[in-house]
């Protein structure tokens, strides 16, 4: 049972927010010990073990491509396409965002999307765009940091279960590795993804059925915003013209 | 026959590359020891060849051991720096897109659409290794999309795109690590007999034979344990080692294939609702200045927590 400590110097860890490579890295040198095995096993172990998983690192190899592409305007290009979807509301928007991460990475992109790359710079900022124009006012702090929160979330759910359906992702790389070198068998990658493709159906069905239910929500809060402060509501006629 | 070690002898060549870069970029406060981590870890590649011995050569498991407490050292005590990247302004992004329009997107295209035809056409060809050739068609793919890539934007200099990529890199940074050394970790747990242990407590409370039961175990567990260790890939093996393999696999004879994915996936809706999960969960909070670090968590919580009983529900009529 003490080698269950191994589990609580993670939790330790992070609880107060240590790096969390040093984490790992004590936490396993802990756990070895507490498992009795002597220094020079623990050493042979992470060697061992780290050799075994470099295919979880492999992905480096798409960085030069994708760096490349990117100081060419790929994510400029990104944007002009996304633009061209119209006038959509934040949570149309949003499931737009989440169906388009979930099907890139299932196509092996994952690095297309992600929180520094297109969240903060691209989704987040057309989501409040668009959620003012249908709302027709600003939005108030408190929505302002729910629509952003949920950017994030389309980006996390659709990256989870889209990235799955690949078959050279890390996840099911480690699957994999583990079983095939664990119980000596011999596991294929594209069944693993075949596996993966009625939870990523599930996933967007709720997901995105939550982001339109977004659109709901932010209109009654708007609109009761509106009627506290006695904010004007624009004329809709008016907008319509613009 | 193209092996699955050239792949890896060319990752850490691309590794050692753009060390020898950080090393002459004077723009990182701590070019050597980044150029030392990175290089470091690049030579990880072609000597754990040695380690699995598949290629007639065997070296020792535990200098590499070594190499994995040093880089540990590096990225644990911040030694890592980065560089000004070295990158186009956004006019000239904006302009080059105007020009190329969607024509970017055919190389970032390639590299998947090799990797499946490798994957599924040329798989058993006698071209690849047996039952490798996915992964070799992920390195085959970059090859040829960063020739597709080169000929597209008319960029005839090798060095742009490594020196794109050492930007993304180092933006990256010790986290492009963390995958690797939590498979470490799990791979310890699991000779240290992490997995055996919460096994038995678990085969204590399960009721004998009852395969809803197991499943469930399974299956919140993989959810719990993510969310402690805030990372699906170290509650894999335990778990997997602890209830998945033993108990739905060789006692109940489930599908193991089906029942690994789905396991993997469940573990997916742990990672969506803990801030262990810094990279996905509290980073997106602070990039975009959320007063509520938690909130992607609970913008997420509901759609995990259905997704857990999705998983659930088909692991126990497809899998066992």
């Amino acid at each position: 049972m003490i080698v269950l400590l191994g589990v609580l110097v993670v939790i330790l860890g992070f609880v107060t927010r240590r790096n969390p490579v040093l984490v790992v890295g004590v936490a396993g040198i802990a756990t070895g010990l507490l498992g009795r095995m002597d220094p020079q096993a623990i050493l042979a172990a992470f060697g061992t073990a780290f050799a075994d998983s470099r295919s979880v690192t492999v992905f480096a190899v798409v960085l030069p491509v994708i760096g490349l592409l990117e100081r060419y305007g790929l994510r400029e290009q990104a944007r002009t396409l996304i633009g061209k979807l119209g006038r959509l509301s934040a949570g149309r928007f949003l499931t737009v965002y989440l169906l388009v991460r979930q099907i890139t990475a299932a196509f092996g992109l994952n690095n297309l999307g992600g929180p520094a790359q297109t969240v903060r710079p691209l989704v987040a900022p057309m989501a409040e765009a668009a959620a003012e124009r249908t709302g027709g006012a600003k939005l108030p702090d408190r929505l302002r940091e729910k629509v952003r929160s949920y950017a994030a979330s389309a980006d996390n759910v659709g990256l989870f279960f889209g990235e799955d359906c690949f078959i050279a992702i890390g996840s099911i790389l480690l699957i994999t590795g583990f079983v095939n070198s664990t119980y000596h068998q011999n596991l294929e990658p594209t069944q693993l993804a075949l596996w993966a493709i009625p939870s990523a159906v599930c996933a967007f069905l709720i997901h995105g059925a939550r982001l339109l239910l977004l659109d709901r929500k932010l209109e009654r809060e708007m609109a009761a915003t509106a009627a506290e402060n006695a904010y004007p509501l624009p004329d809709a006629s008016k907008e319509a013209g613009k | 026959m193209i092996r699955v070690e050239w792949l890896y002898w060319l990752v850490g060549l691309v590794f050692v590359v753009m060390a020898v870069q950080m090393a002459k970029d004077r723009t990182n406060p701590k070019r050597w020891t980044s150029a030392a981590f990175w290089g470091l870890l690049g030579l990880t590649f072609p000597y754990g060849t040695g380690v699995t011995g598949t290629e007639g050569f065997t070296l020792p498991a535990e200098p590499l051991g070594v190499a994995v407490l040093a880089l540990i050292v590096l990225a644990g005590f911040n030694f890592i720096g980065k560089g000004v990247p070295v990158t186009t302004t956004e006019e000239e992004r904006t302009a080059s897109a105007a020009r190329l329009g969607n024509k970017l997107f055919v190389p970032a295209l390639t590299i998947p659409l090799v990797a499946i035809v490798c994957a599924s056409l040329l798989d058993g060809s006698g071209l690849f290794e047996t039952g490798k050739a996915t992964l070799i068609g992920l390195g085959v793919g970059c090859v040829v999309a960063l020739v597709v890539g080169m000929l597209v934007t008319g960029e005839r200099r090798l060095s742009v795109p490594l020196t794109s990529g050492r930007s993304m890199l180092e933006s990256m940074g010790a986290a492009l690590l963390l995958p690797q050394l939590l498979s470490v970790l799990g791979s310890i747990f699991a000779l240290a007999g992490v997995g055996t242990q919460v096994g038995k407590l678990v085969n204590d409370v399960l009721p004998d034979g009852s395969k809803y039961a197991a499943v469930l175990a399974y299956c919140l567990g993989m959810f719990l344990f993510t969310v402690i260790m805030g990372n699906a890939f170290a509650a894999f093996p335990v778990m997997t080692a602890a209830i998945g393999w033993p108990v739905l696999i060789q006692q109940m004879h489930g599908n193991e294939v089906a029942v690994l994915a789905i396991g993997m996936l469940a573990g997916f809706s742990g990672t969506l609702c803990t801030p262990m999960a810094a990279n996905f969960n509290i980073v997106p909070a602070s990039l975009l200045e959320l007063k509520d670090q938690y909130g992607p968590i609970k913008a997420q919580l509901p759609t995990a927590l259905a997704l857990l009983g999705c998983n659930i529900v088909f692991m126990a009529i497809f899998a066992v």
